[in-house]
């Protein structure tokens, strides 16, 4: 009975739960997989996915605007050409764009903004645990884990995530693990730590050959195209062993472009490419059971600045990729980018709440029940419906 | 004071405050632990590290030569640099020059905080380096990191805060990480003249407004983000910015930060609620003057400093109380730093704060009384423990809160940097038992003591040592 223990684990992380009973279908298929990406510094929609049918776009970016190189999607959208692999999905009917969405926050503060799109609080420093750990903790007994050094806000909380980054294997035959476990015992953080480490290390090692590829990410923020690929990969690896985690996130850093945003942005860009290629290629035929999100904590202004490069704005692009998806059109809709269209004359206007787009996924992906999604992962957001038809 | 309560002082001095103890520094500090404290609060800062005698002035114009002589290698047609070149490829070789000067501060960086006696001193350096960020994760910013920190920060930590503030945003690093340097008023006499013109030469877009500094400075380095600014006043504080420039390559004679009035908006300015008349450079030193001055500054400086030293969750007492001693004194740091010490709260016994990678890597030196003697030491266990050395991946800095390093993963790199630095280390310490309560005093518990006395092997007890919840915390 997975009640009594979600209670205390909802209380712990300082959410009201109005409610004792099953939050998750109990029927969520144990294949699926669920990965976010999280894109750091406030990714430019406008690059990603530019609107190069839109008669606005290019008078706004001027030296920015991408032309015939872009990698057309429909009339109006196309994305940057560093993203052939997101491509290639595009045209199976496997990554669709929601060009036009934003986290409830408007303070263009990266800090603010990835706080409230990594808590799925409707405010800033409401919680200080993430919403894809929170709706672990609804789905009961699932495995989760992040890739990266450190452990991103989106999975931390109530539920004990895994984390994995790249490093060498461990020493077999030490008996210092088990030495640590037991003084770790009354430590309430490394304890749990530990221990979920050393069972990350252990799959770590059963899954085996990827793992050795990711070693050039060792400490980067910015992966290269390679190690990011190799990343993707690993990750995919852990996905797809028996018994390992359905839900994962990982970061990318770096894409605050205000200055010389082209080249920049493109590096990233592509690392982001070839992560999901790598993921893709990785999970075989897991794919048809995966859905990625690749989100950010706000788009950048619609107009280049006076530095070749883009400040911060509101509405960005998100990227819904998987081959558990629904094959259809943009996501939302297109708000233009006509003057008085604008969020305040500045940015591309937020035409759909992040949250919808997200209760969308883990509804009708994970099984997740509209009362949980309304008040547990996202809370105070029932008047965000879920978006249908995605999955 | 009973003895136990200021052994366990001593011990709280040197591991919570300072940087964790070098053998015999416990013993010293417990004598008089808050005046061992305050002994180490100086008007002349904490002690640069080596740059290879480099400063800043010289790293600009070392970069302008690998941007000189990669614009000719592609003139020439040969193929941009992009790690393929050959090794004796001029560019290839100035690149290699900016990343061995950066590898090298860093060292010096690390050597110090594992050698000075000043423990406290050094963190308190730490913490403001860390306040006002600038990262390496710029090729043009990285040759900067260590001479900014030694320039701006290091000898103004025990000055008053409207100077260190003013250094830090006017040096050249911060004005390259955070944009400032290219940004131009809208209707500047350069942006009109340039309009006039038609383009800019060379074809390039019209230059213009870049609002990133003046954002960050309200946002990370003084009001803090619920400060009571608006998108519209940093509009108009990245105006009265503007004219902040470094010298390029037509400003012959000039190296460094100049002041361009041809390129600085013209007309007065208003930045929450105070009207600045219209002026050249000294528009934007009064806005700062003023930004120094508000209280809204004084309660989130604050705030970071009881977080950084006392509990990721601070005492609302302790804030107040360094609040006070900022505000009656005009923002001197120095006074600040012995309210600290002073306040009651710093002391609570229990150890709330986890170290991040870069403290438990130089106390884990400190402890076994050496330092990192290559670059190969330091970068690959702090990379992979996600804080590359000068490389924050954000203008906020490294995080201050446990959760993001207490990655399950982390745990377990952190367990085996310190079986690899024991391997080589732990066999040539003699007892270990003794190294533990040289290294955590008072601090050292029944469980970790019986622990280590039981291991196996030197090499076992001293990665043991290094791994105890109390080394781990402070």
């Amino acid at each position: 009975m997975t009640g009594p223990r979600l209670h205390r684990r909802a209380f712990a992380a300082g959410l009201s739960l109005p409610f004792l009973a099953r939050v998750a279908d109990a029927a969520v298929p144990a294949n699926r997989k669920f990965v976010v990406i999280v894109c750091r510094g406030g990714m430019d929609g406008l690059s990603v996915a530019p609107p190069i049918g839109d008669p606005d776009y290019e008078g706004l970016r001027r030296a920015l605007a991408l032309g015939d190189a872009a990698l057309k999607l429909d009339s109006t959208f196309a994305l940057h050409p560093v993203l052939p692999t997101i491509h290639r999905l595009a045209q199976a009917g496997q990554a669709r764009i929601a060009p036009a969405v934003a986290s409830p926050d408007r303070a263009r503060s990266h800090f603010e903004a990835q706080d409230v799109l990594e808590t799925g609080a409707p405010g800033v420093y409401a919680t200080t645990s993430g919403w894809l750990n929170r709706a672990v903790s609804a789905m009961g007994k699932v495995e989760a884990i992040s890739v990266g050094p450190t452990a991103p806000l989106i999975l931390r909380g109530p539920a004990t995530a895994g984390s994995w980054s790249p490093g060498r294997a461990l020493d077999a035959e030490a008996r210092l693990p088990g030495l640590l476990q037991d003084l770790y015992k009354q430590d309430p953080l490394l304890g749990p730590a530990l221990a979920r480490g050393l069972q990350t290390e252990t799959l770590a090692r059963d899954t085996g050959a990827a793992m050795s590829a990711a070693g050039g990410m060792r400490g980067q923020t910015v992966p290269g195209r390679e190690a990011a690929r190799a990343m993707g990969e690993a990750l995919a690896g852990f996905l797809k062993a028996p018994n390992g985690p359905q839900v994962a996130a990982v970061s990318l850093d770096g894409f605050d472009t205000h200055a010389n945003q082209a080249p920049l942005l493109a590096v990233r860009l592509a690392s982001l490419d070839a992560l999901v290629d790598g993921l893709h290629a990785g999970l075989g035929p897991v794919w048809r059971d995966t859905v990625v999100l690749a989100v950010t904590e706000f788009g950048r202004t619609a107009r280049m600045n006076g530095t070749g490069g883009t400040d911060h704005g509101t509405g960005s692009t998100a990227l819904i990729m998987g081959g558990a998806l629904k094959a259809g059109g943009i996501v939302g809709d297109w708000p233009t980018l006509k003057r008085q269209a604008l969020f305040e004359d500045r940015d591309v206007y937020p035409a759909l709440d992040l949250r919808a787009l997200e209760k969308g996924l883990l509804a009708e992906h994970l099984g997740l029940e509209r009362r949980a999604l309304d008040s547990l992962v996202f809370p105070e957001s029932a008047s965000v419906r879920p978006l249908t038809g995605l999955v | 004071m009973a003895t136990g309560q200021r052994d366990l002082e001593g011990a709280i001095a040197v591991t919570r405050f300072g940087l964790g103890a070098r053998a015999g520094e416990i013993g010293e500090a417990v004598r008089d632990p808050r005046g061992w404290l305050k002994a180490q609060v100086r008007r002349e800062g904490a002690e640069p590290f080596s740059t290879n005698g480099e400063g800043s002035t010289q790293r600009l114009i070392e970069f302008r030569d690998y941007r000189r002589q990669r614009a000719m290698a592609e003139q020439a047609g040969s193929p941009p640099a992009d790690g393929s070149g050959r090794k004796d490829d001029p560019v290839m070789k100035a690149r290699q020059f900016v990343r061995d000067n950066t590898t090298g501060d860093i060292l010096g960086r690390v050597q110090v905080a594992a050698q000075t006696p000043a423990g406290f001193r050094e963190r308190w350096a730490l913490f403001w380096a860390n306040h006002f960020t600038v990262s390496a994760v710029k090729l043009q910013v990285a040759g900067l990191v260590g001479p900014f920190e030694n320039e701006a920060i290091r000898p103004r930590i025990f000055g008053r805060f409207i100077d260190l503030l003013g250094a830090a945003e006017t040096h050249p690093a911060m004005l390259l990480y955070l944009d400032q340097a290219q940004s131009v008023g809208p209707n500047s006499r350069a942006a009109q003249f340039q309009r006039r013109r038609g383009t800019r030469e060379g074809g390039g877009p019209a230059r213009g407004l870049n609002e990133n500094l003046a954002r960050e400075i309200l946002e990370l380095h003084t009001v803090g983000v619920d400060g009571g600014y608006t998108q519209a006043d940093v509009t108009e504080f990245a105006r009265a910015l503007t004219g902040l420039s470094i010298a390029g390559p037509r400003d012959a004679g000039v190296e460094g930060v100049v002041f361009r009035a041809q390129t600085h908006e013209p007309g007065a300015r208003t930045v929450m609620g105070v009207l600045y008349g219209d002026g050249g450079k000294e528009q934007a030193s009064a806005i700062l003057a003023d930004l120094a001055a508000r209280p809204q500054t004084a309660r989130f400086v604050c705030t970071k400093i009881a977080r950084h030293f006392v509990a990721d969750d601070p005492p609302p007492a302790l804030v107040a109380r360094l609040e006070r001693a900022w505000l009656s004194t005009d923002g001197d740091l120095a006074r600040v730093a012995e309210a600290l010490i002073d306040a009651p709260e710093a002391w609570e016994p229990f150890p709330a704060k986890l170290k991040t990678p870069y403290e438990f890597l130089v106390s884990s030196y400190r402890a076994l009384g050496g330092e990192p003697r290559g670059i190969g030491q330091v970068a690959g266990v702090l990379g992979g423990l996600g804080q590359r050395p000068f490389g924050a991946p954000s203008p906020k800095g490294w995080p201050d809160e446990a959760a993001p390093w207490a990655a399950s993963d982390a745990l377990v790199k952190r367990m085996q940097f310190a079986q690899q630095i024991a391997a080589v280390a732990g066999p040539l310490v003699q007892d270990p038992s003794a190294l533990a309560t040289l290294t955590l005093g008072a601090r050292l518990g029944q469980a970790s003591r019986i622990a280590i006395a039981r291991a196996e092997s030197r090499a076992e007890a001293v990665a043991l040592l290094l791994m105890t919840p109390e080394f781990q915390r402070r």
